[in-house]
């Protein structure tokens, strides 16, 4: 270890930063470690908010990455409700909303990232939501009711995922999506076209080139109408904002560390100034899976990968192998596991049976492996996880066989 | 209530008394395993929470997704499973837990 490194402060108490803490203890640190966040209560998962807390299948206990004397046993500091508002690197100094400030030897951010909020007018009406914190969670619980109308603005998988929630809830859900299909930026068109398929078979309208234009307050001033471009208005007792998630980057941008829609960082979480760190939603990353393109990744696995690689940095341990991004979603009964990014894929496959509700899509360029979509699939996904890593050119004809099991191609 | 004989990666021991109703992850988990990652929170996704049953319980089957994501680990044994996909319940007595290592 670092002779100098004795007080790390991480700046962002969720899934990357709580990792963090965890992994440095785990790895030997043993000088001064402390968590601040801007939320009430220990540090939570976030995925169940749109899921099974939303649908209250999952209580708040069940929510805690780890409980009070899993920090307390480690020497972990966790400072709740403490907004960070200044870093001077140059002082090696974080200063804090209520005038305390803290010096350090090294700082990471893990920030994370909030909703972006569309250009739309109305969206301060109250049961106008958004769904990134539990304080979000709590409120668009309270919004609904069985039986009610919900309109959601955005198709991506918090999107789909909150419109089955709320289906099971018994709510009536709309999901208006902006592009021509679900999913657009995010998925491969085939599978867009099976949630399309599958959430309406389940009741949810999905409408898409839609493009919201207002929200109308009833006389109690809470949202009752979404308006659209072309004029037609659809009644909502409450709606959700969810077009995706932009990054908490401001407090790096303000401290001169080099930001492009989420704090550049290499892959051990670098960021372009001596003695700080970035880690999870919050930074722009290179995937040396895919030619160290930069990508902005929203995920849990994401935050722990990029923790582990900046525990191990910090404390100059050998650096940890790149590991194949993944991401999870479940919709009604659908359970949706996809491993690797698409990026410029040249040929889509398919393999298994979307009317069986149960297939893969598997992304490739130049005759490998880059990206696999399964839906109940979950053979296929461990191992895609596999064969990306492993880079190699696979045979077509093997590869959309259900009869040949994934993991057999794997050398 | 059931009681837990845990065994960690470094070979530490642990009893833990487990709820009914919870699963066997999160009993782990808030017992202080720092080896049980359970990245996806419960989700049976990402076999973080991948652990051996040293006794012979009653234990609920596992379904055929926890069978695959098992039969993909390195280090899948016989009696492997996710303990995510265990809730704990009345009639276990007595689980000997051991925590599998990191794939």
């Amino acid at each position: 270890m670092k002779k100098e490194v004795e007080r790390i402060v991480i700046v962002g108490a969720g899934q990357a930063g709580s990792a963090l803490a965890s992994v440095l203890r785990e790895k030997g640190f043993d000088g001064d470690l402390d968590l601040y966040g801007d939320e009430r209560g220990l540090p939570y998962q976030r995925p169940p908010l749109s899921k099974g807390y939303l649908k209250g299948s999952l209580g708040l206990g069940s929510l805690l990455l780890r409980n009070r004397s899993f920090y307390e046993e480690r020497r972990i500091g966790v400072y709740n409700g403490l907004r960070a508002i200044a870093v001077d690197p140059a002082a090696r100094a974080v200063s804090f909303e209520d005038g305390s400030f803290r010096e350090y030897d090294v700082l990471v951010f893990a920030t994370g990232s909030r909703a972006r909020l569309p250009a739309i007018s109305g969206i301060e009406f109250p049961g106008v939501h958004t769904l990134c914190t539990l304080d979000d969670a709590d409120g668009l619980r309270r919004s609904i009711k069985a039986g009610g109308r919900a309109a959601l603005v955005g198709g991506g998988y918090i999107g789909l995922e909150v419109a089955a929630s709320l289906s099971a809830l018994g709510c009536h859900v709309t999901v208006l999506e902006r592009e021509a299909r679900l999913l657009a930026r995010i998925a491969s068109p085939q599978l867009s076209e099976f949630f399309a398929v599958y959430h309406a078979g389940y009741g949810v309208d999905v409408l898409t080139q839609a493009h919201v234009q207002s929200f109308e307050a009833g006389r109690d001033g809470r949202v009752c109408a979404v308006r659209l471009a072309d004029d037609t208005s659809l009644a909502c007792d409450a709606a959700l904002l969810c077009a995706g998630g932009e990054p908490n980057d401001e407090l790096a941008a303000q401290a001169g560390l080099k930001c492009d829609q989420g704090i550049v960082v290499d892959i051990e979480g670098r960021t372009s100034s001596p003695g700080i760190f970035a880690i999870g939603d919050v930074t722009r990353r290179p995937l040396p899976l895919y030619g160290d393109r930069m990508h902005r990744i929203e995920s849990v696995p994401n935050a722990i990968e990029q923790a582990k690689q900046a525990a191990c940095a910090i404390l100059g341990l050998p650096r940890p192998s790149p590991e194949v991004p993944w991401f999870w979603s479940d919709q009604f009964d659908a359970k949706l596991k996809i491993a690797g990014i698409s990026i410029e894929p040249d040929e889509i496959l398919l393999r298994g049976s979307p009317e069986a509700e149960k297939f893969s899509i598997l992304h490739m360029k130049g005759g490998r492996l880059i990206c696999l979509e399964s839906v109940n699939a979950t053979a296929d996904f461990m191992a895609a996880r596999m064969l990306i890593a492993g880079q190699q050119i696979l045979q077509t004809s093997s590869l959309v066989d259900p009869g040949v099991e994934l993991k057999t191609l794997a050398t | 209530m059931t009681e837990i004989h845990m065994v960690a990666r470094d070979g530490s021991i642990t009893f833990l008394k487990a709820q009914a109703g919870r699963s066997l992850m999160e009993t782990l988990r808030d017992g202080g395993a720092a080896d049980i990652a359970a990245l996806c929170g419960g989700n049976c996704a990402c076999a973080t929470c991948h652990v051996y049953i040293d006794t012979a319980s009653v234990l609920p089957d596992k379904t055929d997704e926890e069978a695959d994501m098992l039969s993909l680990l390195l280090h899948e044994q016989p009696n492997s499973r996710l303990s995510c996909q265990i809730r704990i319940t009345g009639d276990m007595a007595q689980l000997h837990v051991r925590i599998a290592p990191e794939e």
